[in-house]
């Protein structure tokens, strides 16, 4: 069974057992905080930094965005998590990339710039979490209809509907 | 490296006057086409060839599309959203919905994902099943592209004969999970159920026929000039675009990006299996074609050596706070009886964290992103589906094509409009 004191919880940790990974080497500044869990890394980045901070990944060669999503901790703050998950083909490696934002303030950067997949991913988002990316080209709801009030993934939008 | 077009319709020699025609047309045009020349076409949401409710807005000046916005969202069956209010065993047949033609893939990818959250060894006998039914579930997958592909097309009996085979291991699937298609085979810890002894007999006997069936599709298309020039050319992507639109899977293979999660990033002991990954560098409709014509074989490969080596065991991990327990022991333990019946009611608790797993679906990366909280139900599941990406490539693909070339692309890519509209 697992034991979640196998895992190595914060930046400093993380990049003291992890000094060769190439995400480590590429995110050495712009890191906030860090965690290798379960065989995964996961690097948090502070939300005005994520667009350099995927440029700084692809260059280090994750090269292949495989998706945008996020996750809603209401009532907590920071409330929302955007998890990107970003591989690379050749190191045959995993990266996720987390952004937190407020639940007052949900925005952030596209990411549409350096990976043009992000279109329909950060759409997604946007439509189920009402999360605000800057500089996409085409914000607009994808799976619900455009007049459609709330955002359905919110943990405070009920299973049923507001109708 | 896009090939010739003028070498492949084949006009210019039948008919030199057609020559000036082809210099003077939309595609060859210097200036983009203004507004009030182009035309805009709605393909959807219900059309024969979309297999689906998926809505295409085409720009077309002429008959050549300049312009192309997939528009989805017809099906939305918040399933997501479901599942945050369910135990994570009851999980497992939502995932089978999301992709009608691979539900043991889906189950297995979400099963992965629970499993790493939990940190639950599998017993290797689990682990052979589950590649052996997914390897079967890829065929069946391919199988229906190719049939739907050539009827799109117009090659109606290939469609017939693929369907015929998919019918062979839709049989094998309800001996072993008791259904054809929602199979809810694959659980979290292993397997629903231990399979029939005589099947693996059954299974034996179609990868035995399988090739030769293969080659009966092969020799019916691949002699068949119209399916040779509807396909080759068509649908051009570049390696690069496809790396930079998400493209995964046959489609990503096809153009020339030798990627393949089961054997760069092993999951559920494909380590220990022998096959090859077919890549072609041409990346047009042709390509994804051979693709996946070589991944059948492969596939039964990987089939047969899962058979051979299928060793003795349990088909569920040694965990009875997890799994429910057999039949036989929850009527005569009263220890059994207890755990069947607080998993049902309560459903068993997931360490908190976060996992992703990834597997090679039939039509390309999927990934499960489940989030725990430490309760009995999922925080937050999250599918990232192959067809959804590729989708973004579509307009790339089709761009400067002629628009009866759409339907051909869209074969390619081999989309579920299950697994888009989540």
């Amino acid at each position: 069974m697992y034991d979640p004191a196998s895992a190595i919880k914060g930046k400093q940790a993380v990049f003291e057992a992890h000094p060769e990974n190439a995400a480590v080497k590429a995110l050495a500044d712009l890191a906030t905080d860090a965690k290798f869990d379960r065989a995964e890394l996961t690097i948090t980045v502070a939300r005005e930094s994520i667009v350099s901070a995927a440029k700084a990944v692809q260059q280090a060669g994750y090269n292949f965005l495989e998706d945008v999503t996020a996750v809603d901790w209401y009532p907590s703050e920071p409330r929302f998590q955007i998890s990107y998950s970003i591989l690379s083909h050749k190191l045959k490696e995993r990266l996720r990339l987390v952004v937190r934002l407020d639940g007052e303030d949900a925005s952030l950067d596209s990411i549409t710039s350096v990976w043009p997949s992000a279109n329909f991913y950060e759409r997604e988002v946007f439509d189920l979490f009402g999360v605000h990316f800057g500089g996409h080209p085409n914000l607009r709801r994808i799976m619900m209809p455009e007049d459609w009030k709330g955002h359905p993934l919110r943990k405070d939008y009920p299973v049923e509907g507001y109708r | 490296m896009t090939p010739p077009v003028e070498e492949l319709t084949g006009v210019a020699a039948i008919d030199p006057g057609i020559d000036d025609l082809i210099a003077n047309s939309a595609r060859n045009r210097q200036n983009p086409p203004s507004k009030d020349q182009t035309m805009i076409i709605n393909m959807g949401p219900q059309h024969p060839s979309t297999h689906g409710v998926l809505r295409l807005v085409i720009e077309v000046d002429g008959e050549t599309i300049v312009g192309l916005a997939p528009d989805i969202g017809y099906l939305h069956t918040g399933i997501e959203k479901t599942c945050e209010a369910k135990f994570y065993q009851q999980v497992v047949p939502m995932t089978d919905r999301i992709d009608y033609l691979c539900p043991m893939t889906n189950n297995l990818a979400y099963c992965l994902a629970v499993e790493k959250l939990l940190g639950l060894e599998i017993p290797e006998r689990a682990q052979y099943l589950r590649v052996l039914f997914n390897e079967l579930t890829r065929i069946q997958s391919h199988l229906v592209w190719l049939g739907t592909h050539a009827m799109d097309i117009g090659a109606l009996t290939v469609f017939l004969y693929c369907f015929r085979e998919r019918e062979d291991l839709l049989r094998i699937f309800e001996a072993v999970a008791g259904q054809r298609m929602m199979t809810s085979y694959v659980r979290v810890g292993g397997l629903s159920l231990e399979p029939p002894r005589d099947i693996y007999d059954k299974i034996r006997t179609f990868l035995k026929n399988f090739p030769a069936h293969v080659e009966e599709y092969e020799g019916l298309l691949q002699t068949n000039p119209i399916w040779m020039n509807r396909l080759k050319g068509v649908g051009y992507l570049s390696a690069a675009d496809a790396i930079a639109l998400g493209v995964t899977g046959p489609p990503l293979r096809a153009s020339g990006v030798d990627f393949d999660v089961r054997r760069d990033m092993p999951y559920s002991g494909y380590e220990k299996f022998q096959f090859n990954v077919p890549v072609s560098d041409v990346g047009d409709v042709w390509a994804r074609y051979i693709v996946r014509m070589q991944e059948f074989r492969e596939s039964v490969k990987i089939c047969l050596q899962a058979l051979d080596g299928l060793p003795e065991g349990h088909i569920v991990a040694d965990a009875p706070k997890i799994i429910l327990p057999n039949r036989e022991q929850m009527k005569t333990q009263m220890e059994s009886l207890i755990h069947h019946f607080k998993i049902v009611t309560e459903g068993f608790g997931v360490p908190a964290g976060e996992a992703t797993s990834s597997v090679e679906a039939p039509h390309g990366m999927m990934n499960y992103y489940v989030v725990s909280d430490g309760t009995a139900k999922p925080y937050r599941v999250h599918m990232r589906n192959p067809g959804f990406a590729t989708l973004q490539a579509l307009e790339t693909m089709c761009k400067g094509r002629l628009l009866a070339d759409v339907v051909a692309v869209i074969g390619s890519i081999d989309i579920v409009l299950g697994e888009i509209d989540r």
